[in-house]
């Protein structure tokens, strides 16, 4: 296999809460080919965010921490680099675009301070040629007149410029891989679309690899070159966009794929809800975690826990059960 | 069903917030028009979608419709009545017959009251069921119709996911038996596998009971999939109303296209060869909004006149489109 850019092997991060220990990330593994899109997909709590920032190493401590597990970036484990080193690679070779752009931004700060700061941090620029610089990743974005609009504070910016901000900064660097947490949630339906299709352009250009964590099947069929989907805290399929939505292997996947309504779907036929809620991380379920919502759950699967076997060529899927 | 008379009929709806200035000699400089003009009857035991992007007007136009928001202009009927200036008390037996379904589960329902005391609120307050007994067998009925278990309605509201709140404040509308829900994003804040579940709710409750909706979201799937009709809206204005067949096959005004081609599909094989997007910017503040047809600016074929004069909705037969090209 050609040398991944990223490699997260059974990372595993936990916090602690009133209920006790609670393992938002259990036993997570990927890969990631330079260049490549990789959506993480799952609901609130399934661990795609918390995924993200181990691998950044920004879990709060306490209460939180990485008890196991590495993510080896261009050959050099994550997990093992000190505080130091973390910081020369955030918003450098590895660069974070968050869901809320205005608690993202600071709001006392111009966009040209922001934007070209990492310049200065990494690159030993100059402020002079920061803002210089900075304009012309504003205007890569396409934020028009962005050569003027490095004086500007966020606060005078709309939600959509807010994220094509937050998107020029985490280009500064030229970084090797982008994780866009929830990119576009918090904005309107038609500038979703533009800022998705800003970065998927931008990191064609620029090479650089993507992470989108995303609750939006449609936005994953839209941009991503490969899946991963999650489930209370645990990897449960992988595979390329093209295969996970031809030949949906784990059952949770099918049910999700199921329950959404579709534009392009005959009318008048029901939706097939997954029945049940998700798993409350502080009392999961023995054995499979989707098991209890499971249409074709079977003695085994409340017994062991599944592991990620390789199901179809390069599709892993963590299910006992034979998706017939 | 097109002569049955509309349950709820609304004219020329506006509403508008006065923008003031000045600390001491305060005076009005100017006004939000939130909703300016608009127009649209529901039909007993049908679904109108209302969609939009935030700022369109949507909510507002729900909460007018209430009279939770008062209206500047125009007139609100329901089932026959023009209740746009009734009284408090002229109003309250239509209050019951319309019922809110909120999109926040959380803000909702009040923390410190248990399910039974929550659903049976309303009916204290609009003097249903007479004694407290008979009001908890009421609730524990609603819970079930709702797909909770009864015995839940001893509990409090945190112990409840997401979903099961919304079947909670569900259970709370049904208490009134409503002939009209105003749903303003009942499921948007609810997880993907759950959304299904309320959707499922809400189309059995209206085949069971004949409910209406007033189904008011931004995801156009969701709202393909609950509305007989739908209406789009742009900036306190509905630009097309339309038959969801009609809509979703062909869209005429160049928003709603913009809103269709925004929705990725779950399938990337398809996604791969569908256009891709074709508006620029965003949308405006209404407090000046643009001249003329007021999604000009953003418009991929707007002409010199969109910018001069303001399309009237014409009806087309199938479909009203406000739009001089069309």
């Amino acid at each position: 296999m050609a040398e991944m850019l990223l490699q997260v092997r059974n990372l595993t991060t936990r916090f602690r809460t009133e209920a006790g220990w609670v393992t938002a990330v259990d036993d997570v593994s990927f890969d990631l080919a330079a260049g490549e899109t990789l959506a993480i997909v799952g609901e609130s709590g399934s661990g795609k965010s918390v995924t993200a920032l181990s691998m950044l190493r920004l879990i709060p401590r306490p209460p939180g921490e990485i008890t196991g597990g590495s993510v080896v970036f261009e050959g050099r484990d994550l997990c093992q680099a000190t505080d130091a080193e973390m910081q020369a690679i955030r918003g450098n070779r590895i660069a974070m675009i968050f869901q809320e752009p205005m608690t993202s931004l600071n709001p006392s700060l111009t966009l040209g301070v922001q934007v070209g700061e990492p310049l200065v941090l990494h690159r030993g620029a100059n402020w002079a040629a920061a803002f210089a610089k900075a304009g012309e990743l504003l205007g890569r974005v396409r934020i028009p007149d962005a050569q003027a609009r490095v004086r500007a504070y966020p606060h005078q910016m709309s939600g959509g410029q807010r994220q094509r901000a937050m998107i020029a900064m985490a280009l500064a660097c030229q970084p090797r891989l982008i994780i866009a947490d929830e990119p576009t949630t918090a904005l309107d339906v038609t500038v979703q679309a533009q800022i998705l299709a800003l970065l998927k352009e931008l990191t064609r250009e620029t090479g650089a690899a993507l992470i989108l964590i995303t609750h939006d099947l449609g936005v994953v069929a839209r941009y991503a070159d490969r899946v991963a989907v999650m489930y209370g805290g645990r990897m449960v399929e992988t595979a390329s966009a093209r295969d996970l939505y031809k030949h949906p292997l784990h059952p949770y996947t099918r049910g999700l794929l199921a329950s959404i309504p579709r534009l392009d779907a005959p009318t008048g036929q029901k939706l097939r809800p997954i029945e049940g809620q998700p798993p409350d991380l502080a009392r999961m379920p023995a054995g499979c975690a989707f098991q209890p919502r499971c249409q074709v759950a079977q003695p085994d699967c409340t017994a062991t826990r599944p592991a990620m076997t390789e199901a179809r060529p390069q599709h892993w899927k963590a299910c006992f059960v034979d998706a017939a | 069903m097109p002569h049955d008379p509309p349950l709820l009929s609304v004219e020329g709806l506006k509403v508008h917030f006065p923008v003031h200035a000045g600390v001491i000699r305060r005076r009005q400089v100017g006004a939000v028009k939130a909703v300016d003009g608009v127009s649209f009857t529901v039909r007993p035991g049908e679904t109108l979608g209302l969609v939009g992007e935030s700022g369109c007007g949507k909510s507002t136009t729900g909460l007018a419709v209430l009279r939770m928001q008062a209206a500047s202009a125009g007139r609100i009927v329901f089932d026959g009545t023009d209740i746009t200036h009734s009284s408090r008390a002229a109003l309250r037996p239509f209050r019951r017959r319309m019922q809110m379904i909120y999109q926040d589960p959380f803000g909702a329902l009040d923390p410190r009251m248990t399910v039974a005391d929550i659903i049976a609120e309303p009916m204290i307050v609009h003097n249903i069921g007479t004694s407290r007994a008979e009001r908890r067998d009421r609730a524990q009925d609603l819970l079930a119709m709702v797909g909770l278990r009864p015995d839940m309605a001893t509990r409090y509201v945190h112990e409840f996911s997401g979903g099961q709140r919304q079947r909670i404040g569900i259970a709370r509308a049904l208490s009134m038996q409503p002939d009209l829900l105003i749903c303003d994003e009942p499921v948007s804040a609810l997880d993907v596998s759950i959304q299904a579940q309320i959707v499922n709710l809400f189309e059995s409750l209206q085949d069971r009971f004949g409910l209406a909706y007033l189904f008011i979201a931004h995801d156009l799937a969701v709202v393909r999939h609950m509305s007989d009709r739908i209406a789009v809206m742009y900036l306190g204005k509905i630009v097309e109303i339309a038959g969801r067949d009609a809509l979703y096959a062909r869209p005429l005004h160049p928003y709603s296209q913009a809103l269709l081609a925004s929705i990725a599909i779950p399938d990337p094989e398809l996604e791969a060869s569908r256009p891709q997007i074709s508006v620029t910017g965003e949308v405006p503040g209404a407090l000046n909004p643009p001249s003329g047809c007021r999604f000009h600016p953003r418009c991929p074929r707007a002409a010199a006149v969109c910018a001069r004069e303001e399309p009237v909705l014409r009806d087309l037969g199938e479909q009203a489109v406000a739009c001089h090209l069309v």
